[in-house]
C-alpha cells in the first residue's frame, strides 16, 4: 500500500498517492488544467508550459504535468498570475505557428486552435508568422509541414519512445530547435514506417496523411469508372466518433448506406479478404511446420510472422532484414482483395479492370504506401488504387452532406461481401492470431477450438506482448505428424513491443511457431488513420465494439465462409495453389536502417 | 588515401571499445571522436549507431545540440570569440576585424591549410577581462588588436617549428 498525501487544489481538498502528478490530482478533483505537450500515451515532457499552476511556497510557476506530489501541497490553478502566464506562453507559441486555419486539415480538431479559443485570444501580441518558412515534405503516406510545428515533441516521443522507429529527431537547441526527420532528409528516405502514430498525437496540422480525396472524387464523378470500396473493421468501429457517437460504437451498416450515397458502385467487406488471408496464411503455417518438424528442412523458417500490418512489414525490412524469410509471404487482406477484384470479380461481372477503381477504407496510413509498392500489381493493374483513412472518409461523407446518424442499415454487396467474425477481429491486437487458431485447430483436428464460445482469451487484451500455447491431440489422419505437438504463439502490438520480442528471439531466449505483430498500439483499431484523439480508453472501447460484433455473428470461422469456398471452387483452386501464389503472395525488400550508406 | 581511411577506422574502433556499448556513453564517445578528428562525419555516426544501438537521428540531434560538436571539419585550432554583452561592449567588433584580416577568413570558416577556424561563443566567464576568446581549451582575455596578432603569430610559429623539427615551444 502506498502512502496517501493530502493536497489542496483551489478550494478542493483530496488525498492522492505519492508520486501522482498535479495534473492527475486535478483530474481526480474534477478540475480541468489545459495541456498541450501532454499525452496519455507518452512520457512526461513539461515543455509547453501551458499547464502551469501556482504551488504555495515555491517562487516559480510549476508545470502540473511534470510535478510529482511528494508532500502535502497547496495548489492554485486559476490565479491571475497563472492565467497571465498561460496566456503569454500561448501567445508566444502562436507567434511561431503558421496558423492558416482555413486551409488546415485540423481546422476544428486542432488543440492549439481550441486553446486560443478557450483563452480568448483576439489578437497577436507578438509578431505572427504570416509566410511559411519551410517547404512541405510529402511521401505517398505522410505529409510533414514544419510551419505548423510548435515543438511540443509529441511526435518525437511517439516515434522514438512509443514506437521505437526513430525516423524523427530534435535538431539544434533553444530558439533554433527544429523537429525534423533524421538529418532533415525527405520523409520517404528515412526509416519511417508510415504507421502514422505521430499524426494521431500531433496537436496541430504539422503532421498529416497524404489525402487522395480530390483524385477519388474525380474517379467517383467519372461515369466511365466503376468505383469499388472495401471497408476494414476498425474504421467501422471508429468513424462514428467523427459524427458524434461515443467511442466504441460500430456503424458498419449505416456506413454502407452512406458509401452508396456517396457514389461507390460496390461496397464490399475487407473481412472477406481477411478470411482469405487466414486460409492462405493458415495453410502456409501448416506447410512450414511440416517442413520443419517432419522433413527437417532448414531453409524453411519458423517462427512465422504475420504480414497484415504494412507498418510492421516496413519495420522488419528496416530493422531486421535478416528475418524477412520469417515473414509470411501472404499479402495483407487489403491487397488480396484488390487482386481478386481486378481478376475474378472483373471477369465475373464483365467489367474491364482498367476501368475499375478499387478503394480501401482503412484505419491505416501505411496502407497508402503498401498499395503503391511496385510489386503490388499482380492482377496486371494496380491492385488497390487508393488507401483511404477513416478521417479522410469522414471528410468526404461530411462534404457530401450525408448525416451518418440518419442513414438506414444496409448490407454489403455479394459475392465477396460476406466476412466471418474471425475476419472482423483482425481489427484488434491478437485478432489475426485468434482467427488463425480458430481455423487451423479445426482443420487439423476436425473439432472446434477448446475455448468457451470460440473466444481464444489468452491472445486477447492490451498487454504489449502476450503468448499462449495450444497442444494438438488426436488430429485427423493427414495431420498425424502434429499429434502431441504444443504450438507456441505470441502476439505483440506497437513496434516497441515487437522490438523487445525480436531482440529476445535474436538472443535465442524464446522459441515460437507463430507470431502476430501489429505496428500500432492496440492493433488496427489504434491505427494512424483513425479519428483523433486516441488514448488507451478509446482504444479499449473500439476493441469492445469489435469483439461484441463478432459475438453477434453466426459465421465466426474463416474456413466456413461459403463465399470463400466458392472463390476457391470457381477460381483459385486451393490455398497456396498456383493462382494463389501469383495473386495473393508477395516478396519483401531489405532496406536497412542506415540510409546514409551510399552517400 | 586508402591507408589513411583505414587508420581512421581503427582509431574509431579504439574509441568505441574504450567506452563500451551503453547508451549513456554516447556523449563521451562523440566528444572524443570530435576532438580526435576535428569533426564527426557520417561514417562515424553510422559506426557509433551500429555499436551503441542509438539511432542515427538521435545522434545527429545530440551533435546539433552541442556547439562544440560538429559535422563540418574544423581547423586544428578553433578560435571561439565571446559575443556576449561584456565582451561586446569592450570592443569585440575590433577583434573580429583583426582575426578575419589576419587569417583571411570570415567567422564560420576554416583556413585553407586547416590550421584555424573562427567561431563565436556565448559567455565563457571572462567578463572581468573582456574581450575574450578561447583557442581550443585555453582562454585569452583583455584582447587588443596587437595582442591578437601576437597570439596568432605564436601559434603559427610553434606549428612551423613542429613541421620542420625545431622542437620549439608548445
Amino acid at each position: 500500500m502506498s502512502e496517501k498525501i493530502p493536497v489542496q487544489i483551489d478550494d478542493i481538498t483530496c488525498e492522492v498517492e505519492r508520486g501522482t502528478t498535479i495534473l492527475q490530482a486535478c483530474k481526480c478533483a474534477g478540475l480541468r488544467v489545459p495541456t498541450l505537450c501532454h499525452h496519455p500515451d507518452l512520457e512526461v515532457a513539461g515543455i509547453c508550459r501551458i499547464c502551469v499552476v501556482e504551488v504555495e511556497g515555491m517562487s516559480g510557476l510549476q508545470a502540473a504535468c511534470a510535478y510529482p506530489i511528494r508532500q502535502p501541497i497547496k495548489v492554485r490553478t486559476n490565479s491571475p498570475r497563472v492565467r497571465r502566464a498561460r496566456r503569454v506562453n500561448l501567445d508566444l507559441i502562436l507567434s511561431e505557428h503558421y496558423g492558416d486555419c482555413y486551409t488546415c486539415v485540423r481546422n476544428g480538431t486542432c488543440e492549439l486552435q481550441e486553446l486560443a479559443r478557450e483563452y480568448g485570444v483576439d489578437r497577436y501580441r507578438y509578431p505572427s508568422t504570416t509566410t511559411p518558412k519551410f517547404k512541405i515534405d510529402r511521401s505517398t503516406a505522410i505529409v510533414r509541414d514544419q510551419n505548423k510545428c510548435i515543438s511540443c515533441k509529441r511526435c518525437i516521443r511517439t516515434c522514438i519512445d512509443l514506437q521505437q522507429v526513430s525516423a524523427l529527431e530534435t535538431a539544434n537547441r533553444g530558439h533554433n530547435v527544429l523537429i525534423q526527420t533524421a538529418f532533415d532528409k525527405p520523409i520517404s528516405d528515412v526509416v519511417c514506417i508510415n504507421c502514422g502514430q505521430c499524426i494521431n498525437r500531433c496537436p496541430t496540422g504539422a503532421l498529416r496523411s497524404n489525402m487522395p480525396n480530390e483524385l477519388l472524387w474525380h474517379a467517383i464523378d467519372d461515369p466511365e469508372k466503376h468505383v469499388i470500396i472495401q471497408t476494414a473493421p476498425s474504421p467501422r468501429a471508429a468513424i462514428g466518433e467523427e459524427f458524434g457517437y461515443e467511442p466504441g460504437t460500430s456503424v458498419t451498416k449505416k456506413l454502407n448506406a452512406a458509401l452508396r450515397r456517396l457514389g461507390f458502385d460496390n461496397v464490399f467487406d475487407t473481412n472477406f479478404a481477411a478470411d482469405l488471408t487466414i486460409m492462405e496464411e493458415g495453410t502456409e503455417l501448416l506447410t512450414r511446420l511440416k517442413k520443419v518438424l517432419v522433413d527437417g528442412d532448414s531453409s524453411v523458417k519458423v517462427p512465422m510472422f504475420t504480414s497484415c500490418s504494412p507498418g510492421w512489414v516496413k519495420y522488419i525490412e528496416h530493422y531486421y532484414p535478416e528475418y524477412l524469410d520469417h515473414l509470411s509471404s501472404c499479402k495483407s487482406p487489403q491487397q488480396m482483395f484488390g487482386a481478386i477484384l481486378k481478376t475474378y470479380y472483373a471477369k465475373k461481372v464483365g467489367i474491364d479492370p482498367e476501368k475499375m477503381v478499387v478503394v480501401a477504407l482503412m484505419p491505416c496510413v501505411a496502407k497508402k504506401f503498401e498499395c503503391n509498392r511496385p510489386e503490388m500489381s499482380d492482377s496486371g493493374h494496380k491492385d488497390v488504387d487508393f488507401g483511404l483513412t477513416t478521417r479522410e472518409m469522414a471528410v468526404m461523407i461530411k462534404e457530401a452532406g450525408i448525416h451518418l446518424k440518419d442513414m438506414p442499415d444496409e448490407d454489403f454487396d455479394h459475392p465477396l461481401g460476406l466476412g466471418s467474425g474471425a475476419g472482423l477481429i483482425f481489427g484488434a491486437t491478437g485478432g489475426v492470431m485468434e482467427a488463425a487458431i480458430r481455423s487451423v485447430y479445426e482443420i487439423v483436428t476436425g473439432r472446434p477450438v477448446p475455448f468457451k464460445g470460440l473466444d481464444v482469451m489468452p491472445v486477447r487484451g492490451m498487454e504489449g506482448i502476450r503468448d499462449a500455447t495450444l497442444t494438438i491431440e488426436n488430429p485427423l489422419p493427414e495431420y498425424q505428424w502434429l499429434d502431441g505437438v504444443t504450438l507456441k504463439v505470441a502476439v505483440a502490438h506497437g513496434t516497441a513491443n515487437a522490438r523487445i520480442l525480436m531482440e529476445k528471439l535474436k538472443a535465442g531466449k524464446l522459441a515460437y511457431h507463430f507470431i502476430e505483430v501489429m505496428a500500432c498500439p492496440g492493433g488496427c483499431l489504434g491505427g494512424g488513420g483513425q479519428p483523433i484523439p486516441t488514448s488507451p480508453e478509446i482504444r479499449a472501447a473500439r476493441a469492445r465494439a469489435i469483439y461484441s460484433e463478432d459475438h453477434q455473428l453466426v459465421l465466426r470461422k474463416s474456413h466456413e465462409n461459403p463465399e470463400i469456398n466458392q472463390l476457391y471452387a470457381e477460381f483459385l483452386g486451393e490455398p497456396l495453389g498456383h493462382l494463389s501464389h501469383k495473386l495473393l503472395h508477395t516478396h519483401y525488400t531489405p532496406r536497412g536502417r542506415f540510409f546514409l550508406e551510399g552517400l | 588515401m586508402a591507408t589513411g581511411t583505414r587508420a581512421v577506422t581503427n582509431e574509431l574502433q579504439e574509441i568505441l571499445l574504450k567506452y563500451g556499448k551503453d547508451r549513456t556513453q554516447l556523449l563521451p564517445i562523440l566528444v572524443e571522436i570530435n576532438n580526435y578528428f576535428g569533426h564527426i562525419d557520417s561514417n562515424s555516426i553510422i559506426e557509433v549507431s551500429r555499436y551503441t544501438g542509438v539511432p542515427i537521428g538521435e545522434i545527429h540531434g545530440v551533435i546539433t545540440f552541442y556547439s562544440f560538436l560538429g559535422q563540418k571539419k574544423r581547423g586544428k585550432f578553433v578560435i571561439r570569440l565571446c559575443r556576449t554583452i561584456s565582451c561586446d561592449i569592450a570592443g569585440k567588433e575590433q577583434i573580429v576585424r583583426v582575426l578575419e584580416k589576419e587569417l583571411g577568413i570570415r567567422f564560420g570558416e576554416t583556413t585553407e591549410d586547416g590550421m584555424f577556424s573562427l567561431e563565436y561563443t556565448n559567455c565563457i566567464g571572462m567578463c572581468n577581462n573582456p574581450p575574450a576568446m578561447l583557442i581550443n581549451d585555453k582562454a585569452y582575455g583583455g584582447l587588443t588588436p596587437e595582442r591578437v596578432v601576437e597570439i596568432l603569430d605564436s601559434f603559427k610559429l610553434s606549428e612551423y617549428q613542429d613541421m620542420f623539427g625545431y622542437g620549439g615551444v608548445k
